[in-house]
């Protein structure tokens, strides 16, 4: 089942004098002339669908247009041509911990975003306890907000969405958060609700993070559709050779030419790596004592050559 | 056509009124933070104020005016409900711009949620009224329900303007330096202490150009005087509502998809 498609989606942003421009400014602007909106293009004839229960990974540098398609999808923005079609409630997870309010406790504060994401409160009494349990902040529910860490607002933020189990869930670089603990957590809390069928979209920066959850990838440049393919493995290693070499693909064939050029210099590194360990290894035994010389090389062994041991 | 209208309406209703409640219980939290006496304070500032003016402006006015207190708090109590709604409602899209820019939700809830919280401030500042009223020996009566019918014209126009107002504020910050400005001169151009039958019969139809008397004068005439205004009267009411409504509605509708590129 498709519940999430894009048909040629175009999606024009204005920039320019529009942001925080006063009054008197706007007035002499528009006399003199210099006033001016730029509209652009953020994307351009983007197109793809998602099967309910895949994870989609939006990737591209900076103005690659990744945020604005996702606002198209919330709705906030209207495509100017194309269609975007979506079924099921949609979960937006902001960047981090915005539009919490400070002085609201933590409890008010859980309930005022699950209202935002479109849930009845029945059902939020019903998830309360284990949207707290697993943000980890038992002790902190009547705490006001602004005593949390970043760390924690962020936490609670990525439960509430996660918790209230929306149709799509759409993620803008937020993965990331907490601690280390807490990040393997929401790792494996992502991949156990998108195995019940909801259907998932993540900006990132983090190649791996891509790697790991995404079935599928879409690759925009300055508002183009580079690439929209399951092939995950294919795409990433094009990408990331990309991000070296800044030379764009133009069709599929150089998309294939970028990822057998990346696995090649991976190819290199660990050969460099493997060398660079050797002559260490060597140098350790030539000059060490025996016992520590010897426990250093199993180390580098244990490390490289796991298979040598065994 | 019209049935699935209703029908999408209810929907939608049922769907946001948590959200909505949510968004009341904020704006209220808000507002009384951190302040010891709480909601007595939205009665107190009122009172206070309306102490101010009884001192200064008695020796001025209060002779001559039967039920000053009355006169002057019908003024005040009018005055400062349309100046809170309408000043809140300027900011209640760009206080909450970073949800809006993140999730699609109506965005007149956060505006009428500024609203309900104004209205209920008023109404206990109302019941402060009526006890000053019994003090000052007015005379109560079945007439008194009409007070009714101005009260829902004012709230829709504070809707109307704040819709307005706050789709400017987007556009243009500086609008509420403008706006505190303009609130004064309305202040003084309200009869809120002085009378206006020293006038001209001309001037003083010109005062019914600016809505928020025509309330003022509504409530005087029908506590102090006893009597309810004629029916184009209450016709003068019902346009100026529905007429800022209606721009404001439009205003909405027009730029709904575009004030995420102000923000």
């Amino acid at each position: 089942m498709i519940t999430v498609e894009c048909k040629n989606v175009g999606i024009r942003y204005k920039t320019g004098d529009l942001k925080s421009i006063g009054l008197k400014e706007f007035v002499i602007k528009k006399i003199t002339r210099t006033y001016s909106v730029k509209e652009f293009w953020a994307n351009k004839n983007i197109n793809f669908s998602l099967e309910k229960g895949d994870m989609l990974g939006i990737i591209g540098s900076n103005g690659a247009g990744k945020s604005t398609l996702l606002k198209a999808i919330t709705g906030i923005l209207i495509p100017k041509k194309g269609t975007i079609k979506t079924k099921g409630s949609i979960a937006a997870l902001l960047e981090l911990a915005s539009g919490f309010d400070n002085d609201m406790t933590v409890r008010e504060n859980t309930y005022l975003r699950g209202a935002l994401l479109g849930y009845t409160r029945e059902f939020l009494d019903e998830k309360y306890d284990e949207i707290i349990s697993f943000a980890e902040l038992e002790n902190f529910q009547d705490h006001s907000f602004k005593q949390l860490s970043s760390g924690m607002k962020s936490r609670l933020a990525f439960s509430i969405a996660c918790l209230v189990s929306p149709d799509i869930i759409i993620l803008d670089e937020v993965l990331s958060v907490g601690d280390g603990a807490f990040k393997k957590k929401s790792g494996d809390k992502m991949r156990e609700i998108l195995g019940q069928g909801i259907t998932g979209m993540l900006v990132s920066h983090s190649a791996s993070q891509v790697r790991e959850l995404c079935n599928k990838v879409l690759w925009l440049d300055h508002g183009n559709q580079i690439a929209f393919s399951d092939d995950v493995e294919l795409l990433m290693n094009a990408y990331e050779e990309f991000l070296i070499t800044k030379e764009l693909p133009k069709n599929h064939d150089d998309i294939v030419k970028l990822s057998e050029a990346f696995e090649k210099r991976m190819e290199e590194k660990r050969l460099e790596e493997a060398k660079s360990e050797a002559e260490k290894l060597q140098a350790i035994l030539e000059a060490g004592e025996t016992e520590s010389s010897i426990q250093a090389a199993v180390n580098i062994l244990k490390k490289n050559r796991p298979e040598l041991l065994a | 056509m019209l049935e699935n209208l209703i029908k999408n309406r209810i929907h939608k209703f049922k769907k946001y009124r948590f959200l909505f409640s949510e968004l009341v219980s904020r704006d209220f939290q808000q507002k009384y933070k951190r302040t010891i006496l709480g909601m007595f304070w939205s009665i107190l500032s009122p009172l206070l104020h309306l102490l101010i003016m009884k001192v200064v402006f008695t020796e001025f006015f209060g002779r001559s005016t039967p039920h000053y207190t009355t006169y002057l708090f019908s003024g005040t109590l009018v005055m400062s409900y349309y100046k809170e709604s309408t000043q809140h409602g300027m900011r209640s899209l760009m206080e909450n711009h970073k949800i809006i820019s993140k999730i699609n939700v109506p965005k007149y809830l956060f505006l009428f949620s500024k609203n309900v919280s104004s209205l209920v401030n008023f109404a206990l500042t109302l019941s402060v009224y009526f006890l000053f009223c019994l003090l000052d020996g007015i005379h109560f009566g079945p007439h008194m329900l009409a007070l009714i019918y101005p009260i829902i014209c004012l709230a829709i126009m504070n809707i109307g303007i704040g819709m307005i107002l706050s789709a400017l504020f987007v556009f243009f910050r500086d609008i509420q330096y403008f706006y505190e400005l303009f609130l004064t001169l309305l202040t003084y151009m309200s009869a809120i202490f002085y009378r206006i039958d020293k006038f001209s019969p001309e001037t003083q139809r010109l005062f019914l150009i600016n809505p928020v008397f025509v309330v003022i004068n509504y409530f005087r005439s029908v506590v102090i005087d006893g009597v309810i205004p004629s029916l184009p009267y209450h016709g003068l009411m019902l346009f100026y509502s529905l007429f800022y409504l209606t721009i404001g509605c439009i205003i909405y509708k027009k730029y709904n998809t575009e004030f995420v590129y102000y923000f």
